[in-house]
C-alpha cells in the first residue's frame, strides 16, 4: 500500500461521524420528544433529554392506532403473499418460455411500475366503488397486487434468468412439463428471490399513502399511515403522541432493514430496471 | 421461417395461459384506467351525484390549467416541482457519491457507517414526513440547534416562508421552450449526420431552422399565452422539504454507486496504481467515467418520484399551503376534496406525460440493449 496520510484518514472519519449525526438527528428527535410528557414538550428544550421518562405516550399511541396496525397487517400480509406467488410464476414464463412479443409485453408491464398513480386515481376508485370494495382491505389488497405486479415480475424475472436453461431443458427432456419443471426445479431454487419481493413488497405496502388515502379514507379500515397523518396533520397537536405513533408505524419495516438489510439493499437496486 | 407452427406446444400454450391473467390485469387497471383518465380529461364532469353527465369539451381543461387566471396555482406546482426535481436529484447524488467514495477507503465499521446512511430509506414518507415537520418548527428544532454550542438561534421560516427568489415571468416559457427545441435539434442534427443517417439529421436541422426563425422573427414575442404577466418562482418554503427527501433518499444512491464502485475490477485500479496515478486521479479519470450509467438510470429513478412526489408534501405542510403545491397534491386535492374530476384528470395526464417524456426512452433503451447482449 501506498503511504498513508494520517490526516486523511482523520477528515475521512470526521466527515462520516458528522453525517452520522445529522442522520440521526430525526431519530434522536422523535425517541426524546415521545418519552416527554406533553407539559414538559417545550419548543426551547426540545433537545433536552426528558426531566422525567413518560411512558404513557406510548399506551395512549397504541390506543389510538391498534386497529390501524391491526389494518396494515391484514393488509400487508395476503397482498405481499400473493404479488410474490404472481411475481414468481410471471418471472418464470417471461425468462424460461419467452415467447414472440414476449419481451414487449414485459415492457408494457413494467411501465406501469413508472406511472404516476394519479393518472389512474380516479377510475380505480370508481371501479371499487362499483363492485362494492371501496373502503374495504380486500380492495385495497387488490389494488396493491396489482399494481405490485410489475416490480415482482421484474425481480423475478431477472432473478430466473440467472437460472442455466440447461436445468430446464433437462427436465423437458425429462418429460417435465411447465408446472413439474417449476415445482421441481425452479422453485425450490427461489427462495433468495421469494425473500426479497417479500420484503420489497413489504416494505412498500406498509408504507403507501396515496391509495390508502384515496380508497379509504373515512371507513374504519384506514391503514397506519392514513391514521398518523390525521394524527399529526391536525392543527393543536401534542407532538408526545404523534412521535410515539411514528416509532410504532416505523417498526415492523425498521426491523425487517435491520435484520435483513442485505435483501433490502437487492430489492432497491432491482426497482432501478438493470436489464 | 416465420410461418407459425402447428401444433404449438401445449406447455408453451400453458405458460402463456400462466401469464395472461396479469396480462389483462395489467392492461386494465393501467392501460384501460390511464385511457379513461384521458378521456375524463376532456370534459367537464364535475361534482359527486350520481348520473352527472359529462360533456366532451376538448382540450379545454389544459388551455385552463396552463394560461386561466384562476388556475394560477397548478402553474406554481409545475415550478415547484422544477425547483424540487434539481435540487432533491443533485441533493441526492452528491451526497450518494461522497458517501460511496469515503466508505470505500477501508473504513472500519464500514457496515455501520451504511446502515445509518440508508435507514431512512425503510421509513414511509408519513413518517419522515411527521418528524422532519416537528424538526422545521420556526421556534424549536433545527433553528435551536445552535443554542446547544452558545450561539443565537437560527430564524428560518422553513415552511412557513413567503420568499420567493428566481422570478420569471410565465410569458417567456414559450421561448425558452424555443431556446430548449433549438438546442435539443442541433445536437440530434449533429449526431445523426456523424452516424451517417442524413434523413434524421436533416429534418432535425430543419425543424432547429424552424425554430431559429421563429424566434428571431419576433413572432415569439407576438404570442400571447395570456394577457397579464404572471410571476412565478422558487419558493423558499420548499427547502425544508427538499432536505427532508434528501435525508430519506441519499442513502439509496449511496447504495447505487457503492455497488458500482465495488463492481470495477481491483487490478484497474491497481494497474494505474502501478503507473503512478494519484487516488484522486483514479477516481476522476477512472472510477467516475464508469459510474456514468448508474447515474443516469438513478435520475431517472430520482426522477420520477420526485416528479410524482405526494405523501411527503402533504403530510409536512398539510393540503392548504399552495406555496408547496406539487401536481401530485394538487390532483388530489382538485379531484378527491374539490370533486372537479375533469380538471383533476387533466391534471393527472400533464403528470403522466412528462414521466413518460423521460420513462419510455429509457424502457425502449434497456429493451435495445438487451436484444444486443
Amino acid at each position: 500500500m501506498m503511504t498513508k496520510k494520517p490526516i486523511n484518514r482523520f477528515l475521512i472519519y470526521f466527515v462520516l461521524v458528522l453525517f452520522v449525526l445529522i442522520f440521526l438527528t430525526p431519530a434522536y428527535m422523535v425517541v426524546v420528544t415521545s418519552f416527554k410528557s406533553p407539559d414538559q414538550i417545550e419548543l426551547s428544550r426540545v433537545w433536552e433529554l426528558p426531566s422525567s421518562w413518560y411512558f404513557q405516550s406510548y399506551l395512549d399511541a397504541w390506543e389510538t392506532f391498534a386497529p390501524n396496525l391491526k389494518n396494515s397487517a391484514m393488509l400487508v400480509v395476503p397482498a405481499t403473499i400473493l404479488s410474490a406467488i404472481l411475481g414468481s410464476l410471471n418471472g418464470y414464463v417471461l425468462s424460461k418460455w419467452k415467447f414472440r412479443g414476449s419481451n414487449i409485453l414485459f415492457q408494457l408491464m413494467l411501465f406501469g411500475m413508472f406511472i404516476p398513480y394519479q393518472s389512474i386515481l380516479i377510475p380505480l376508485f370508481q371501479f371499487l366503488d362499483r363492485v362494492g370494495l371501496y373502503g374495504t382491505i380486500p380492495g385495497l389488497v387488490m389494488v396493491h397486487v396489482v399494481y405490485g405486479l410489475p416490480i415482482t415480475t421484474l425481480i423475478f424475472r431477472n432473478y430466473y434468468a440467472e437460472v442455466p436453461t440447461e436445468m430446464i431443458e433437462a427436465g423437458k427432456i425429462d418429460g417435465a412439463g411447465f408446472f413439474k419443471i417449476y415445482s421441481k426445479i425452479v422453485f425450490p431454487i427461489s427462495l433468495p428471490g421469494f425473500v426479497v419481493v417479500i420484503i420489497w413488497q413489504f416494505t412498500q405496502i406498509w408504507n403507501e399513502f396515496l391509495f390508502a388515502v384515496t380508497l379509504t379514507s373515512g371507513t374504519g379500515n384506514t391503514p397506519i399511515t392514513v391514521a398518523l397523518q390525521n394524527l399529526a396533520g391536525g392543527r393543536a397537536v401534542q407532538w408526545n403522541l404523534p412521535m410515539a405513533g411514528s416509532i410504532m408505524a416505523a417498526l415492523p419495516t425498521l426491523l425487517v432493514y435491520l435484520f435483513l438489510g442485505r435483501y433490502f439493499i437487492r430489492g432497491l437496486l432491482a426497482g432501478s430496471v438493470k436489464g | 421461417m416465420k410461418k407459425i407452427k402447428f401444433p404449438i406446444k401445449r406447455d408453451q400454450l400453458i405458460a402463456f395461459l400462466m401469464l395472461l391473467p396479469s396480462l389483462i390485469l395489467i392492461g386494465l387497471f393501467v392501460y384501460g384506467f390511464i385511457f379513461q383518465t384521458a378521456y375524463s380529461s376532456l370534459t367537464d364532469w364535475e361534482g359527486v351525484a350520481l348520473g352527472v353527465k359529462k360533456n366532451f369539451i376538448g382540450l379545454e381543461n389544459y388551455k385552463n390549467l396552463f394560461t386561466k387566471l384562476l388556475d394560477v396555482r397548478f402553474r406554481q406546482s409545475l415550478v415547484n416541482t422544477l425547483f424540487f426535481t434539481v435540487f432533491f436529484i443533485a441533493g441526492c447524488l452528491s451526497l450518494g457519491l461522497l458517501f460511496a467514495i469515503l466508505l470505500d477507503q477501508r473504513i472500519r465499521y464500514e457496515g455501520v457507517f451504511r446502515l445509518i446512511f440508508l435507514y431512512p430509506m425503510s421509513l414511509s414518507f408519513i413518517v419522515s414526513g411527521t418528524v422532519w415537520r416537528w424538526l422545521l418548527n420556526p421556534k424549536g428544532g433545527i433553528n435551536l440547534l445552535p443554542t446547544l454550542i452558545g450561539l443565537q438561534p437560527l430564524e428560518i421560516k422553513w415552511l412557513t416562508d413567503r420568499t420567493q427568489i428566481w422570478q420569471f415571468d410565465w410569458l417567456i416559457l414559450p421561448k425558452v421552450f424555443g431556446y430548449i427545441l433549438l438546442v435539443v435539434m442541433i445536437l440530434l442534427a449533429f449526431r445523426y449526420f456523424r452516424s451517417g443517417r442524413n434523413w434524421g439529421g436533416g429534418i432535425a436541422a430543419m425543424i432547429g431552422l424552424a425554430t431559429l426563425f421563429w424566434l428571431i422573427s419576433g413572432k415569439a414575442n407576438q404570442l400571447q399565452i395570456m394577457n397579464h404577466t404572471e410571476i412565478h418562482g422558487f419558493n423558499l418554503a420548499l427547502l425544508g422539504i427538499i432536505i427532508a427527501a434528501v435525508w430519506q433518499m441519499s442513502g439509496y444512491m449511496m447504495a447505487m454507486y457503492l455497488a458500482g464502485i465495488r463492481g470495477i475490477p481491483e487490478e484497474l485500479r491497481e494497474a494505474a496504481r502501478v503507473d503512478g496515478a494519484s487516488e484522486v486521479r483514479i477516481y476522476r479519470e477512472i472510477i467516475l467515467p464508469m459510474l456514468k450509467p448508474i447515474t443516469l438510470s438513478a435520475m431517472i429513478v430520482l426522477g420520477h418520484i420526485s416528479l410524482k412526489i405526494f405523501d411527503l408534501i402533504f403530510v409536512m405542510v398539510g393540503p392548504d399551503n399552495a406555496t408547496t403545491d406539487v401536481p401530485g397534491v394538487l390532483m388530489f386535492l382538485t379531484a378527491f376534496r374539490g370533486n372537479q374530476f375533469a380538471k383533476g384528470a387533466a391534471i393527472a395526464m400533464v403528470m403522466l406525460i412528462i414521466v413518460a417524456v423521460i420513462i419510455v426512452p429509457y424502457l425502449v433503451n434497456t429493451l435495445r440493449t438487451e436484444h444486443e447482449l
